[in-house]
């Protein structure tokens, strides 16, 4: 069943990540998008990540994508500019596999007895107290650094944003 | 704490008989009783409130039945009427849109607990479909994609008005979404859990409901959910005196019924969060699940918890009733908002108060503890 799942979600995150590719409608390409960070939060899920997974749909899915369909639809954006070219794809075909098969032969080369060993995970690994807890101690510094950056980016997008009107 | 609840447990059929009893119950409850009788219950109220007669023509052999006839000769009028797609519309996604509009609103009932735990013959009941951990989050992760099912009917419409409508729905959802987080998160820290069932069972107690608790929190809530939902003071999406139905002005027929059936049941949803986080959730005022059960004693250990189950679960939907009516008196007494006022309430003053909120919160907690 978990099988099932796992090789259901992955085939439509490639069929919905090569989709968004090809598709010539930006609009399509938003929404196809979407389709596919809705399999990545179900691949989370199964992982045991529930918070992740549901973080993934309320913030990429459902704020940052809404921003992008915005602006997509703001400008109205209809279809693609221009042409590109089948030569162009087949080189961006090319280039894609051979990294993905570089990737993959470097993976496979890799010896498991020599890397460090993996520890189980504990009682309610990815539940919120488990993952809240583990972010305000251990990594309490890069937690609170992220936040400020993030704080100094909303400044500064309201400033940039206030200038012009 | 930490159980994985929703897991299968060893013994599968109970547990799928039970999960699947379950779901039928929400899907009917909402699709068979909410869906259409509040159109009749809205068309009632709203004739109430101007004073006037409202529904009362159709019938059968001569029987109003108070105008319920008219939700039948409704519903086969929009099943009979033509479905038109306009020229030039993006005809899949103009299919699509209203599905991604429903759908999200019924998916969201299943983390919302419409009664307690029980003990019935040795299997363990728990009134809740999926009892999540992140629990209430998920309902917001899901509200948020039935955003796109405006946004998409509104761009695949290839009308100008729809397009706007959709744009205004984003905006107005994106403002909205992340002061509704905010205004929840003193009801976490207050209980110390996002799982809908454990904050249902802390309201045991009359003066733990979330409404003495969190009494700014519940004002900010009710009036970001009136905007999510985006029903009159916040239907600038479809303000037909600017942009003549907004997003849906190119529906017809059932899809556009499936626009206004997913208006009523983010209504039921918005008001069983409601009832769920600030109103106790199943539990009655000032009777405990023990006592109840004790009530019922006389029909023996098992019966009695039966009997309570079917306490807890009308008293969870009276209250969803009772919160549903109110939000329709609410549509009914205010006029729609200016666009920049929705605007700046939503991001000058409700989220600045879910901030002070929270704030307040926590400086309470620590005085306490």
């Amino acid at each position: 069943m978990q099988l099932l799942m796992f090789y259901g979600f992955g085939f439509f995150a490639l069929f919905a990540a090569v989709g968004m590719v090809m598709s010539r409608q930006p609009v399509m390409s938003a929404l196809l998008l979407i389709v596919n960070m809705f399999c990545l939060a179900g691949l989370y899920a199964m992982l045991n990540a529930h918070l992740i997974a549901v973080l993934q749909l309320l913030v990429y899915a459902g704020a940052i994508m809404v921003l992008v369909l915005f602006v997509i639809m703001l400008l109205n954006l209809r279809e693609k500019q221009g042409i590109i070219s089948k030569h162009q794809v087949a080189l961006q075909a090319v280039g894609i596999m051979a990294l993905g098969f570089f990737i993959i032969s470097v993976i496979a080369k890799l010896d498991p007895s020599k890397l460090p060993p993996s520890k189980a995970i504990g009682a309610g690994f990815g539940t919120v107290v488990v993952v809240g807890r583990i972010l305000f101690t251990d990594y309490i510094l890069p937690f609170e650094i992220a936040s400020v950056l993030l704080l100094a980016a909303i400044v500064g997008a309201v400033i940039l944003a206030k200038s012009k009107v | 704490m930490f159980d994985y609840t929703y897991l299968p447990e060893p013994n599968m059929v109970p547990y799928l008989v039970e999960t699947m009893a379950k779901i039928i119950f929400i899907f009917s409850m909402n699709m068979g009783v909410f869906a259409p009788l509040l159109g009749w219950v809205e068309r009632k109220q709203s004739a109430l409130m101007q004073d006037r007669i409202g529904a009362n023509r159709a019938d059968i052999f001569g029987f109003t039945l108070f105008g319920l006839v008219h939700v039948m000769t409704d519903a086969l009028k929009l099943l009979t009427k033509e479905d038109f797609i306009p020229r030039g519309a993006d005809r899949t996604l103009h299919y699509l849109a209203p599905f991604i509009a429903v759908a999200p609103a019924l998916v969201a009932f299943a983390v919302i607990p419409f009664g307690g735990q029980y003990n019935l013959w040795g299997h363990k009941a728990n009134m809740v479909i999926a009892d999540l951990d992140v629990g209430i989050l998920f309902v917001f992760a899901v509200a948020s994609i039935s955003t796109y099912g405006s946004v998409i009917a509104g761009w695949a419409s290839n009308n100008n008005w729809s397009l706007l409508g959709g744009i205004r729905v984003g905006a107005q959802m994106l403002s909205y979404e992340v002061a509704m987080g905010l205004t929840l998160v003193g009801i976490f820290m207050v209980y110390g859990s996002l799982r809908l069932t454990d904050i249902g069972v802390a309201q045991e107690n009359f003066f733990h409901w979330g409404i003495f608790l969190q009494p700014l929190g519940f004002f900010l809530f009710i009036t970001c959910a009136l905007a999510e939902n985006k029903r009159t003071p916040f239907d600038i999406p479809e303000a037909e005196s600017e942009i003549v139905a907004g997003y849906f002005t190119e529906y017809s027929g059932l899809k556009f019924a499936m626009f206004w059936m997913a208006e009523f049941l983010e209504m039921v949803t918005i008001s069983a969060v409601l009832v769920a986080l600030f109103f106790g959730g199943w539990q009655v005022p000032f009777v405990s699940h023990a006592m109840l059960a004790d009530l019922f004693g006389f029909l023996g250990r098992d019966w009695a918890q039966v009997a309570t189950m079917l306490v807890h679960v009308m008293v969870f939907w009276g209250k969803v009733l009772f919160w549903i009516f109110i939000l329709m008196l609410i549509r009914w007494s205010l006029p729609r908002f200016r666009y920049d006022q929705v605007m700046n309430l939503g991001w000058k003053i409700i989220l600045p108060l879910a901030l002070v909120n929270i704030f307040i919160t926590a400086l309470v907690m620590l005085w306490v503890k």
